[in-house]
C-alpha cells in the first residue's frame, strides 16, 4: 500500500495478490461479508442525486445578490448506492442488537422497537415545536404524563423535562442550585464531587462557574462522610453524588450525607446515571436528594444511537422547584395542558432560572421512554432492577476467582460489577484484556474508570440478557483473564478478527485529520 | 415481561451461585427506611404491545400533524420531506442500538459516517473543520460563544438582534452564571438587517459577534463587514445558520470569513418532533479546532496500515480533563447526524441546490401572493424560505383563529417576543418544497377572511 509521509493511504486499497507468506489473500482485500466501505466523497459525485424534485416556479430570486457561486463539493449518490454505502458500513459496528454490550455506567438495554414505531406517529413525529398549543394537546399530555411517572418513581416533587442529555440535565440540576443559593443572598463558590464522579459531574459545576473539590472514597469505594462533613462550610453550595456509585456501590450513608450537606447550608445534586440498579426499589427523594438527572436512554431504554440522542430530565425537591427551567407543562384545572414559556412565565414561574434549550426537550425521546415505562408498569421496573443486579453480581462472583474484585468483600454490588488489573503478567493491561474480548465477539466493557481503582474494568450486563448469554460472556471473560495473567503475548496485539486492527490514536491526536480531502491535494500539501 | 429473559428457575440458580437467599439480599446497603416493598403506589402494571400502543395512539391523535393541513411554520425548525431511505439507515440496528464508538475496531460504522457528516457540514458551512454534534442549535450557539472567550480572553458578546429568541435566552441564562457580558436588544420590524448596529459596537473588549444568517425575521445580510471589523479588533465572528437547506443557495459563511459557524440540522434528515432531538451544527477554522467543544472524529490507520477511524483530541473532553474540559458534553446527537448525512449523501450538491431553489422560489410565490391581501406588508427585501409578513393586526389571536380553521398558519412574532409590544404584528412565515399551492391559496383566502 502506498503511503504519504505521514502514515495515511493514499488511496483506500490496492489491489492484494493471491498469497503472501502463507496468507490467503483476495484481489480486493475484502473477505466475504467483511468488505471495506470508501467514503462518500471517493464514490460520490457533486452531478448525482437520489433525490427527486419538481421545478421549480419561474420567479425572480430575491436572495439579496449572495447567491452562492463557488462549489460545495458535497457528493452525492443514487439511493441503491446510499443504501448500500451505509448498509456495508453498519456491519462494521458492534451494537446491542449484535450482541451483549456490557459497558458499565451506560445502561445498554435492548431497544424494544414497539418504541421506535410510537415516536414515528404522525402525532408525534411531525408537529411543530411552536404550533399553537391547542393543537398540541396529545404532546403536551404525553410530557405531564412522563414527567408523572418520573416524579412517582423518585418521589421528588417536580421536574424539568427539557435538558438534552445527562449532562445537560447536570447543568440543570446545578444552575437550580446556584439560582436558590443566589435567591436567599448566599452565592457560594464551590461544588464538592468524589473523585470516582464520572468526568461530567466536574466539567459541569465548571461551565456552570464554580470551582470544584475531589472529596475522597474510603477503602471500601464509597464517600468518606468524615472528610466530607469536614469540608463543608459557608462557601460550598453543593456536592455531587454518584448513586450507586461508579463503583457499581450503593452509598448506605446517603441520607446522612444529604442531611449533613443540608445543615450546612448546600444542596445535594445526585448523578442519576445509574439509576437501573434502583428503579422501582429505591426513591431517591426518600434519600435526601435536591436534584437528579435521569438518562431515558439509559434507565428507560432510548436508543444511543451511536452517541445520542438522549434526554436527560431533571427532578427536584420542593427547595429547588420553584427555580426549574422553562418551558414547564402544567395542566390545568379544565384538563387541558399548558406551556409555560417566556410569554406567560411572570405570574407564576417568575423564579424560573430561564431556558436551557430552544424549544421543549427530546419529545422524540419522551414517547419512547413513556412507551417503555407503559410496557413494564411499577411491577416491570422493580422486576428491571432486581434481574439488572442479580446479573451483575452473578457476574462479580463468578468472575472473582479468576479477577481481582477490588470491594467484592464489602457485600454485594448494585447493577455493574468492578474488576481490576492486579496479576496480570508480561505487562499486559486492561486495554489487552478488552481487544482481546472484541475477537471473542463482545463489546468490552467501561477501561478505565472508575478512576479510583487501578485499570479499572467496569461490566454493567444489564436486565436485558439471558442467562445462557451471562454464562456464554463468563466463558469468554474468564478465558481472556486468565490469557492475561498467564501474559499471553498474542493479547497485546489484540483484535485480530475484527473489522480494523488496533488503530493509531497517537498519531490521530499529533496530526489531526477532521475532515476529507482530495488525495491529490493532499499528498501535494504533505510533501 | 416480554423484555426480560429470566425465568423464576434462572433467578434460582444464579443467587444459588452467588450465595443469596433472595434478591433482597443483594440490597442490603439500601437502608432500611429507604426500601419499598412492593411496586410504586398509583402506577399502571406492565401491558402489553396492543394495550400500549392504543395509549400512545390516542395521545398522538389529540395533535394536528403538519402533514394533514396547510402549514407554514419554521423560526429554526423547518418541515422538509425526508426520504424513505433515511429513516430505513437510521433504524439499523446496528447504528441505533450502538453506543459512543469509544472501541473504534468495532465502531468503524458509526465512525466513518461521522468522519463523513463532519467534512460535508464543513463544507456546507465554508470552514475547516467541523465536530460529531451538539445537541441543537441554540446549545451550540452558546458553545460557540464560550469558545470565543476561550481564544480572546474576552467576556463581551454582540449578540444581533437577528439571532433567535430562543437562542438568546439560552444565552442569557447561562452567561447570568458564567458572568459573560452579552449585548442585545430585539429587532424591529425593518427591511434591513441590524448590520451597521453590529460594526458600530464592535470594540477592543469584545469576544464574538454572534449573527444569525439568514436571520429571524428572514433577512439576508451580507456578513463581511462584520467579520472585517470583528477582525481588526482582534474578536471573532460566529455566524448561526437555523435552516442549513438556504446554504444551498446562499454564500457561505465561512466565504464571508466567520470564524465558527454554528447551526440547527434538523431540516437535513430530521423530522419536526416538537422540537427534539435535533442535531447541533458546528464549524470553525482550523487554527482553533483544539478550543472546540464535543467529539471529533479523526482519520488514522490501523497496526497494518489500513485507514480506520477514531474519537480523537479528546484531551479537550470531559472524561479526560474533567473540570477543565471545553465543555461539559457527552452524548451529543449522533443518530440525528447520521440522519442528516444520509440525506445530505442522497441530495448531493445538485440536489441540494435544487432543493435550496425549490424552496426559495415556491417561498417568493407565497410572499408575493400574501403581501397582495389587504392589511398584509412583506418586511423583506431578500430571504430564503421564510419571511415575515406585517399584520394590520395581532397575529397571535389570528394564528390561534386560522388553526381552529386547521391551517398553520406561521409563527407570530408575539409569541417570540411577548415583552416587545409593536412585534405582535409580525408573522413568520416559513414555505418549503412541502407546500403546495393549493394550501398556499386555502391559506390566502383563511388570511383575508381573519384581517376582514
Amino acid at each position: 500500500m502506498s503511503m504519504l509521509s505521514e502514515g495515511r493511504p493514499t488511496r483506500q486499497e490496492e489491489n492484494l495478490q493471491m498469497t503472501d507468506d502463507g496468507s490467503i489473500t483476495t484481489h480486493t482485500g475484502n473477505r466475504a461479508l467483511m468488505v471495506d466501505e470508501p467514503l462518500i466523497f471517493e464514490i460520490g459525485s457533486s452531478d448525482r442525486s437520489g433525490v427527486d424534485l419538481p421545478e421549480a416556479p419561474q420567479v425572480e430570486s430575491r436572495l439579496g445578490g449572495l447567491e452562492r457561486e463557488a462549489p460545495i463539493a458535497i457528493p452525492g449518490l443514487s439511493e441503491g448506492e446510499m443504501v448500500r454505502h451505509y448498509t456495508r458500513l453498519s456491519r462494521q459496528n458492534y451494537a446491542i442488537d449484535v450482541g451483549l454490550f456490557p459497558l458499565g455506567s451506560c445502561t445498554m438495554k435492548h431497544n424494544p422497537r414497539l418504541n421506535e414505531k410510537m415516536a414515528r406517529l404522525k402525532g408525534f413525529a411531525d408537529i411543530h415545536p411552536l404550533q399553537p398549543v391547542d393543537t398540541v394537546q396529545g404532546a403536551l399530555e404525553l410530557i405531564h404524563e412522563l414527567a408523572e411517572w418520573l416524579k412517582a418513581l423518585t418521589g421528588m416533587p417536580a421536574v424539568a423535562m427539557s435538558p438534552k442529555a445527562g449532562a445537560h440535565g447536570e447543568l440543570c440540576g446545578i444552575l437550580a442550585i446556584r439560582s436558590a443559593l443566589e435567591a436567599r443572598g448566599d452565592a457560594r463558590e464551590v461544588i464538592l464531587v468524589p473523585e470516582s464522579a464520572h468526568g461530567t459531574n466536574p466539567a459541569t459545576a465548571a461551565f456552570a462557574g464554580y470551582k470544584v473539590e475531589d472529596i475522597p472514597a474510603n477503602k471500601d469505594g464509597r464517600v468518606d462522610l468524615e472528610a466530607l462533613k469536614a469540608r463543608l462550610g459557608p462557601d460550598v453550595a453543593g456536592v455531587m453524588i454518584t448513586n450507586p456509585n461508579t463503583c457499581g456501590l450503593f452509598e448506605p450513608d446517603m441520607k446522612k450525607i444529604s442531611d449533613a450537606v443540608h445543615a450546612a447550608g448546600a444542596l445535594v445534586y445526585c448523578d442519576g446515571a445509574n439509576f437501573n440498579a434502583i428503579v422501582g426499589r429505591v426513591r431517591p427523594g426518600d434519600l435526601g436528594v435536591d436534584a437528579m438527572h435521569i438518562n431515558l436512554h439509559k434507565t428507560f431504554s432510548t436508543p444511543h444511537g451511536g452517541g445520542g440522542p438522549g434526554s436527560g430530565p431533571v427532578v427536584f425537591s420542593e427547595a429547588l422547584a420553584p427555580f426549574a427551567p422553562l418551558p414547564i407543562v402544567e395542566k390545568m384545572d379544565n384538563g387541558h395542558f399548558r406551556l409555560v414559556e417566556e410569554e406567560t412565565a411572570e405570574d407564576h414561574h417568575s423564579n424560573s432560572f430561564g431556558r436551557m434549550v430552544a424549544f421543549h426537550g427530546q419529545m422524540g425521546m419522551f414517547t419512547r421512554a413513556l412507551a417503555y415505562m407503559l410496557s413494564h408498569g411499577a411491577d416491570g421496573l422493580k422486576q428491571v432492577s432486581e434481574d439488572a443486579v442479580l446479573n451483575a453480581n452473578y457476574i462479580l462472583r463468578s468472575l472473582e476467582g479468576v479477577l481481582d474484585a477490588p470491594f467484592a468483600k464489602s457485600g454485594p454490588c448494585m447493577h455493574e460489577a468492578l474488576f481490576s488489573d492486579k496479576g496480570f503478567a508480561n505487562d499486559l493491561s486492561t486495554l489487552d484484556l478488552a481487544k482481546g474480548m472484541i475477537d471473542e465477539g463482545y463489546h468490552p466493557m467501561t477501561m478505565y474508570f472508575p478512576l479510583v481503582v487501578h485499570g479499572a474494568m467496569l461490566v454493567e450486563p444489564t436486565e436485558t440478557e439471558s442467562k445462557a448469554a451471562i454464562d456464554q460472556f463468563i466463558g469468554a471473560f474468564r478465558s481472556v483473564a486468565e490469557r492475561a495473567k498467564a501474559g499471553d503475548e498474542l493479547l497485546k496485539s489484540a483484535p485480530y478478527f475484527a473489522p480494523r486492527r488496533r488503530l493509531d490514536e497517537t498519531q490521530a491526536a499529533r496530526k489531526p485529520i477532521l475532515v476529507w480531502t482530495e488525495a491529490e491535494d493532499f499528498a501535494e500539501a504533505a510533501e | 415481561m416480554r423484555y426480560l429473559p429470566l425465568t423464576p428457575d434462572d433467578r434460582q440458580s444464579m443467587l444459588a451461585t452467588i450465595g443469596a437467599q433472595s434478591v433482597d439480599d443483594l440490597f442490603v446497603d439500601v437502608p432500611e427506611e429507604a426500601r419499598l416493598n412492593g411496586p410504586i403506589h398509583g402506577l399502571p402494571m406492565h401491558a402489553g404491545e396492543m394495550a400500549v400502543e392504543a395509549h400512545m395512539k390516542a395521545l398522538a391523535k389529540k395533535n394536528h400533524a403538519a402533514g394533514d393541513m396547510p402549514f407554514f411554520l419554521g423560526a429554526g425548525a423547518y418541515r422538509h420531506h425526508v426520504p424513505a431511505s433515511v429513516d430505513h439507515i437510521i433504524q439499523r440496528g446496528e447504528f441505533l442500538t450502538a453506543y459512543t464508538p469509544y472501541q473504534p475496531e468495532i465502531a468503524q460504522g458509526t465512525l466513518q459516517t461521522l468522519f463523513e457528516f463532519q467534512t460535508q457540514v464543513a463544507r456546507l458551512f465554508g470552514v475547516d473543520v467541523a465536530n460529531a454534534s451538539m445537541y441543537d442549535g441554540s446549545t451550540a450557539c452558546w458553545e460557540a460563544i464560550t469558545m470565543a472567550r476561550r481564544i480572546t480572553k474576552r467576556g463581551k458578546a454582540i449578540l444581533s438582534s437577528g439571532l433567535h429568541p430562543h437562542y438568546v435566552s439560552v444565552a442569557k441564562t447561562m452567561a447570568r452564571f458564567t458572568k459573560d457580558n452579552l449585548s442585545y436588544q430585539a429587532p424591529t420590524l425593518d427591511a434591513a438587517t441590524d448590520g451597521q448596529n453590529m460594526l458600530d459596537q464592535i470594540d477592543d473588549e469584545t469576544s464574538c459577534v454572534v449573527v444569525q444568517y439568514p436571520d429571524i425575521l428572514g433577512r439576508i445580510g451580507d456578513l463581511s463587514a462584520i467579520a472585517e471589523k470583528a477582525h481588526q479588533h482582534k474578536a471573532l465572528l460566529i455566524a448561526v445558520v437555523t435552516e442549513p437547506v438556504a446554504l444551498g443557495a446562499i454564500k457561505s459563511p465561512g466565504e464571508m470569513d466567520a470564524d465558527i459557524v454554528v447551526g440547527e440540522g434538523q431540516s437535513i434528515g430530521v423530522g419536526l418532533q416538537f422540537g427534539g432531538p435535533y442535531v447541533g451544527l458546528f464549524g470553525c477554522k482550523q487554527k482553533y479546532v483544539r478550543q472546540m467543544p464535543g467529539r471529533l472524529c479523526g482519520e488514522t490507520v490501523d497496526a497494518e496500515g489500513k485507514r480506520g477511524f477514531v474519537l480523537t483530541l479528546s484531551t479537550r473532553e470531559q472524561h479526560i480533563r474533567r473540570e477543565k474540559a471545553t465543555s461539559n458534553i457527552c452524548t451529543n446527537s449522533g443518530l440525528c447526524a447520521l440522519a442528516f448525512s444520509a440525506h445530505m449523501t442522497l441530495l448531493g450538491e445538485k440536489g441540494l441546490r435544487e432543493l435550496a431553489m425549490l424552496n426559495h422560489k415556491k417561498a417568493v410565490q407565497a410572499a408575493d401572493r400574501l403581501s397582495q391581501l389587504d392589511g398584509v406588508k412583506l418586511l423583506n427585501d431578500s430571504f430564503f424560505n421564510e419571511f415575515t409578513l406585517v399584520l394590520d393586526a395581532d397575529s397571535r389571536p389570528l394564528v390561534r383563529k386560522l388553526a381552529d380553521q386547521r391551517i398553520l398558519a406561521g409563527v407570530s412574532l408575539g409569541r417570540l417576543y411577548p415583552e416587545v409590544t409593536p412585534l405582535a404584528h409580525g408573522l413568520l412565515v416559513a414555505v418549503t418544497e412541502t407546500s403546495t399551492e393549493e394550501e398556499l391559496e386555502q391559506f390566502a383566502t383563511a388570511l383575508e377572511g381573519a384581517l376582514s
